[in-house]
């Protein structure tokens, strides 16, 4: 029998969010790429909410965009309204959140994808995974990938296979009693890859989500809701997209809230909600509950929030935000008609449970790569996340370290204090995750400076260094650092004296006046005086060209918050300093008899490579660590003195 | 392999057992050099960890002492190492001869600390642990010893870890509120922060003023000379000093500011400190006097109480009965030489409390041997330490709770600016890992180079 064998350097199973960036980036780097799907028509599928970004994942996309990624890219072509998030918090907190046309996005995407160089698209499902056995420099028989094997047979010899299979795996959905041995949307899912994982000795796990329903909007009653607009102004999320470009007639959201009546209905049918009953095996979010689980652990609450989101411009489907469930259909029906507009609805697509197999994702390296397999790397959903942004940023990171690998460059790396994106990976691989792990800003430890505004200034130099963000994206982020830079150290040189005009308009102001001269800098630093109201007194300020916007917005966050970026710098730096004590890859934990026993089988089973990531490995006390940085200053000291 | 060390374990005292410790690789063919059972000889080296043996020490053929030796073998030891323990007859004589025996036969002598330095390098404790101990061993007195083997019993850790717990509250608070502001109000937060805050800022206080009298502790007990004007509080000064420091008249009320003089009494140091005269009076100076005079009283770890005995008591006296009723204190009848209308059973009879009178002469230096040995005796009782107050007395561990203090007022300083609560953790964050670093919760890099220097390079 003749068999289809071909010849590429990347496999990428799975085209959704984390599959498509992981392609794009080894494509983009010129290495011959193969995405795999069950269906090409669901590339980038957002099977779940109608939105991109929110708080702390819209940190995610942005930071996906500096690196040179798609999303932010693709959300700014297919929004249909955009919303900043938590303004009158501070910077830090800022989050951006555009709602997609699912349609278009998708679309677009798949546009993108189809016309990538070196990027082939094909349709079927990947059953197994091809390796070999190999002899590291050390002599150590290690396995190494190379290649897959498809349904129909074919094989796709490569360099690197990178697993982005959401939750495709053995996924089944519930609703109540009824269950459909289907990937989301009724898509066919993917039934012999976790064999084949298990065979190579990866440790899987079983997660559960969910979704809720789609309601036709002719049925709904909006007049009993409270619209919600968009931004006036609304920000891109790319920093290549033209911020003109997206002032676009934007489409109104909704809110409502459930009452007691929902809740009611919820308790009284608990028993036949599979997750109660014991039906489901697998671990849900706990931040992204269902409604029976926000009735169960917010028992005081009297109502929940309920937001109604339209899927796109062309459908009449309606997403129900905040009230997924797995109850049986004819719960859900009773349950949604005792919402506020939501009395007379009728549901498109039920609301459902979707169970799957994923692994554990200690398993991998920072760099996505598993320990045990080289060249097999792991984003997004497999790897226990749940969001799109999350596969998203996952899926780059893991695509740009293949092919790093396959060019035998430096790991790409981001760590705690420069991007969200870090603190992601670095939780993923070190803490296990019990649950589907959701992107938080309470996990990023630093993030006054890792705030969405600045994501290209902490990343675009490190994505041009791995060759995905072009020399004119660069030189324009050069030119917007200098600017930033030049105008910072003006206004805290320029001196205000205590003139009649100043002390006037200060008073306009609100501001006390001033006793002795004082530099711009400093009177932006009070709370009721910003960079354009001081234009007043800025004289030199007219001489040279206006500030785009969001040079004044960094100009004005580093001068106002300058105390605390200062303070939080400082605790970056006590970070730095246990990242940079680095584990020899040779070390012995036997040869550490007073590590508790606990603490050693999980440092001999992780591996961190460096104190700072043993640290945060749970089950390793500080105690222990102390162990450890006596140990290591040992050895250090003897190796030294020989 | 290091070297076998030895030293008797015990210190040297007149008590019924002593023990001499012996740890390294050579410790038990060591032990079984001069060991001996009724039934055989080396016996240790079969002998199973944990174990204890009865038998005899030699030196030669000559029988030493009739012993208890136990064997712990590495790494199940305190320093991780084989360790012999000779549970031997006390006296300072017959453990001095084991020991030397001990080292004639290979170990050598420990270093101070010795022990402990093995057991920190050998990862048997853990940082703070060393540290503490490490105060143990660098201490200058007994108080200062005592002050840091209850850091390392821990009662510093549990304030401490006390005030943490309060902190995380609050960040876990702030941070649960951002990321579900749903279910999560924090409306109003600040203010309730605020109050957290006053709470917290006024206990790190406590600990950073209390931090300061650390310095005071490592050199002695606050001991503080109260009495009627008049009484010899100054010439009892002079006596416990031995020089002329406070001026002596008969003019009553001379001493009109605190005199402070440190002092050592058989090895231990006070801190005393000779007040004015209590009593009632109308002149400002001396009024400012009294009531600093009563400021001390109430701080003093033990009072001394002159009483001149040669003029009856009166209600100033009663005055200070009442003050010093809840302290830790000896009662001194001066002016022994004269006729005494106040003697001990008059005191006993007016004063119900239980407390020590001692009949001196200041001027004379009579009684001085019997008030000695009384504050000798309250201090290896555990009377003259009080048990509630928490002494900061590590340099490192008060640069922490200076840094604690000060980022909980910029806490309050975000509060008071109307910062938006995503700014509070920042600063909150700062206090907690500092307040992590004194008990070993957070692993400070400094603090392992800070160990290593003192530990490894000295000594």
């Amino acid at each position: 029998m003749a068999e289809i064998r071909e010849k590429v350097d990347v496999c990428v199973i799975g085209a959704g969010h984390a599959g498509c960036e992981a392609a794009l980036a080894c494509a983009r780097l010129g290495l011959e790429t193969v995405i795999f799907t069950v269906s090409v028509d669901s590339i980038a599928l957002m099977p779940c909410n109608p939105n991109i970004g929110g708080s702390s994942k819209g940190h995610l996309v942005r930071e996906v965009d500096a690196l040179g990624g798609e999303m932010g890219k693709n959300i700014d072509k297919t929004f249909i309204q955009s919303k900043m998030l938590n303004r009158s918090k501070g910077p830090a907190v800022h989050s951006l959140r555009a709602q997609a046309d699912k349609a278009d996005y998708t679309r677009e995407m798949r546009r993108v994808i189809e016309n990538q160089e070196h990027l082939t698209v094909k349709q079927a499902e990947v059953c197994e995974l091809l390796s070999e056995s190999y002899k590291d420099k050390n002599g150590i028989i290690e396995k190494k990938i190379t290649g897959v094997k498809i349904f129909t047979g074919a094989i796709y010899e490569s360099k690197a296979v990178i697993l982005c299979t959401g939750t495709y795996l053995r996924a089944r959905c519930l609703c109540g009693e009824a269950i459909t041995y289907t990937g989301p949307n009724g898509l066919q899912p993917a039934n012999y890859l976790t064999e084949s994982l298990k065979n190579l000795g990866i440790e899987m796990r079983r997660f559960k989500t969910g979704t809720p329903a789609r309601m036709d909007r002719r049925s709904l009653d909006f007049s009993k809701m409270e619209e919600q607009f968009g931004d006036e102004k609304v920000v891109p999320f790319s920093f290549s997209t033209n911020p003109e470009d997206v002032q676009i007639d934007q489409v109104s959201c909704f809110l409502t809230y459930t009452n007691e009546k929902t809740h009611d209905i919820i308790r009284a049918n608990l028993d036949r909600s599979p997750i109660y009953a014991g039906i489901i095996e697998g671990t849900g979010p706990r931040y992204c509950p269902s409604i029976e689980d926000k009735v169960v652990k917010f028992s005081d609450k009297d109502r929940h929030q309920v937001f109604i989101e339209p899927e796109g411009l062309h459908t009449n489907e309606m997403y129900i935000a905040g009230m997924s469930s797995s109850l049986p259909e004819d719960v859900q029906l009773a349950m949604y008609r005792t919402v506020p507009g939501l009395e007379h609805c009728k549901i498109v697509r039920n609301a459902y449970a979707i169970e799957y197999d994923c692994i554990n994702s200690v398993q991998l390296k920072s760099t996505l790569e598993f320990k045990k397999v080289k060249g097999l790397f792991s984003a997004g959903q497999i790897n226990g996340s749940s969001g799109y942004e999350e596969a998203a940023a996952q899926g780059l990171i893991a695509g740009i370290n293949a092919a790093m690998e396959i060019m035998g460059k430096e790991p790409f790396i981001l760590d705690r204090s420069e991007a969200y994106i870090g603190v992601l990976i670095d939780d993923l691989v070190t803490k296990e995750t019990m649950e589907p792990y959701r992107m938080m800003t309470s996990r990023a430890e630093y993030r006054l400076l890792l705030r969405q505004d600045n994501a290209d200034l902490r990343l675009r130099q490190k994505g041009f260094k791995a060759g995905l963000v072009t020399k004119e994206q660069l030189d324009k982020l050069l030119d917007k650092r200098n600017k930033i830079e030049m105008e910072i150290n003006r206004l805290k040189n320029t001196v205000v004296g205590a003139s009649k005009k100043n002390q006037e308009f200060l008073q306009s102001c609100g501001s006390s006046i001033l006793k002795t001269g004082t530099t711009l800098a400093e009177l932006m630093c009070r709370p009721e005086l910003s960079y354009h109201i001081l234009a007043e007194i800025d004289s030199e300020r007219e001489k040279s060209l206006p500030l785009s916007e969001d040079i004044v917005e960094q100009v004005e966050i580093e001068i106002k918050y300058e105390g605390y970026i200062a303070r939080q710098l400082r605790q970056v730096e006590q970070y730095k300093k246990m990242e940079k004590k680095k584990i020899p890859e040779n070390i012995d934990y036997h040869d550490i008899p007073s590590l508790r026993l606990e603490a050693r089988q999980k440092l001999i089973s992780f591996h961190p490579s460096s104190v700072g990531q043993a640290s945060r490995i749970s089950g390793v006390s500080p105690a222990d660590i102390s162990v450890l940085l006596v140990y290591l200053e040992r050895f250090q000291r003897g190796e030294s003195k020989e | 392999m290091s070297e076998t060390i030895a030293a008797i374990a015990t210190g040297l005292s007149q008590s019924g057992i002593s023990i001499i410790r012996i740890s390294g690789s050579e410790a038990i063919s060591i032990g079984d050099k001069i060991f001996r059972t009724k039934m055989k000889d080396h016996i240790l080296l079969d002998a199973e960890s944990h174990t204890i043996h009865y038998g005899f020490i030699y030196d030669g053929k000559e029988l030493i002492d009739e012993v208890m030796v136990s064997v712990m073998k590495s790494p199940r030891s305190y320093t991780m190492e084989d360790v012999v323990e000779i549970n031997c007859h006390g006296g300072i004589l017959l453990t001095n001869h084991i020991l030397e025996l001990v080292l004639k036969n290979g170990a050598r002598l420990a270093d101070p600390g010795e022990f402990t330095k093995r057991a920190f390098l050998n990862g048997r404790i853990d940082l703070s642990k060393a540290e503490a101990v490490m105060d143990v061993i660098t201490s200058e007195n007994e108080i200062a010893l005592k002050t840091s083997v209850r850091q390392l019993r821990g009662s510093v850790f549990h304030i401490i870890k006390n005030l943490r717990e309060k902190i995380i509250y609050e960040i876990a608070y702030i941070e649960s509120a951002l990321d579900d502001p749903e279910h999560i109000n924090i409306e109003g937060y600040g203010k309730k922060l605020l109050s957290v805050l006053e709470e917290l800022v006024f206990d790190i206080k406590k600990l950073l003023d209390n931090a300061d009298d650390g310095k005071v502790i490592k050199e002695g007990i606050k001991t503080v000379i109260v009495g009627k004007p008049n009484a010899g509080k100054s010439s009892l000064l002079n006596l416990l000093v031995g020089e002329e420091k406070a001026i002596v008249t008969d003019v009553a009320g001379t001493t009109r500011d605190a005199l402070e003089q440190f002092i050592k009494i058989k090895g231990i140091g006070l801190h005393v400190i000779d007040t004015a005269g209590i009593r009632k009076t109308e002149d400002i100076v001396e009024k400012i006097g009294v009531e600093k005079a009563l400021q001390f009283t109430e701080e003093a770890d033990l009072i001394l109480y002159v009483v001149d005995a040669s003029v009856p008591l009166d209600e100033n006296d009663f005055e200070i009965f009442s003050l010093i009723e809840q302290k830790n204190k000896i009662i001194l009848l001066n002016k022994t030489d004269l006729v005494s209308v106040v003697t001990e059973e008059i005191i006993k009879e007016k004063y119900s409390g239980n407390c020590s009178v001692i009949k001196v002469c200041a001027t004379e230096g009579e009684g001085i041997e019997e008030l000695q040995n009384e504050v000798q005796k309250m201090f290896f009782g555990g009377k003259i330490y009080s048990d509630n107050e928490i002494y900061i007395t590590n340099v490192r561990h008060k640069e922490a709770i200076r840094k604690t203090y000060e980022s909980l007022l910029l806490v309050k300083d975000s509060v008071s600016l109307g910062m938006s609560e995503d700014f509070y953790s920042i600063d909150l964050m700062d206090a907690y890992t500092a307040l992590g670093t004194v008990i070993g919760e957070e692993v400070g890099e400094d603090l392992v180079d800070e160990i290593f220097s003192k530990f490894c390079m000295g000594k």
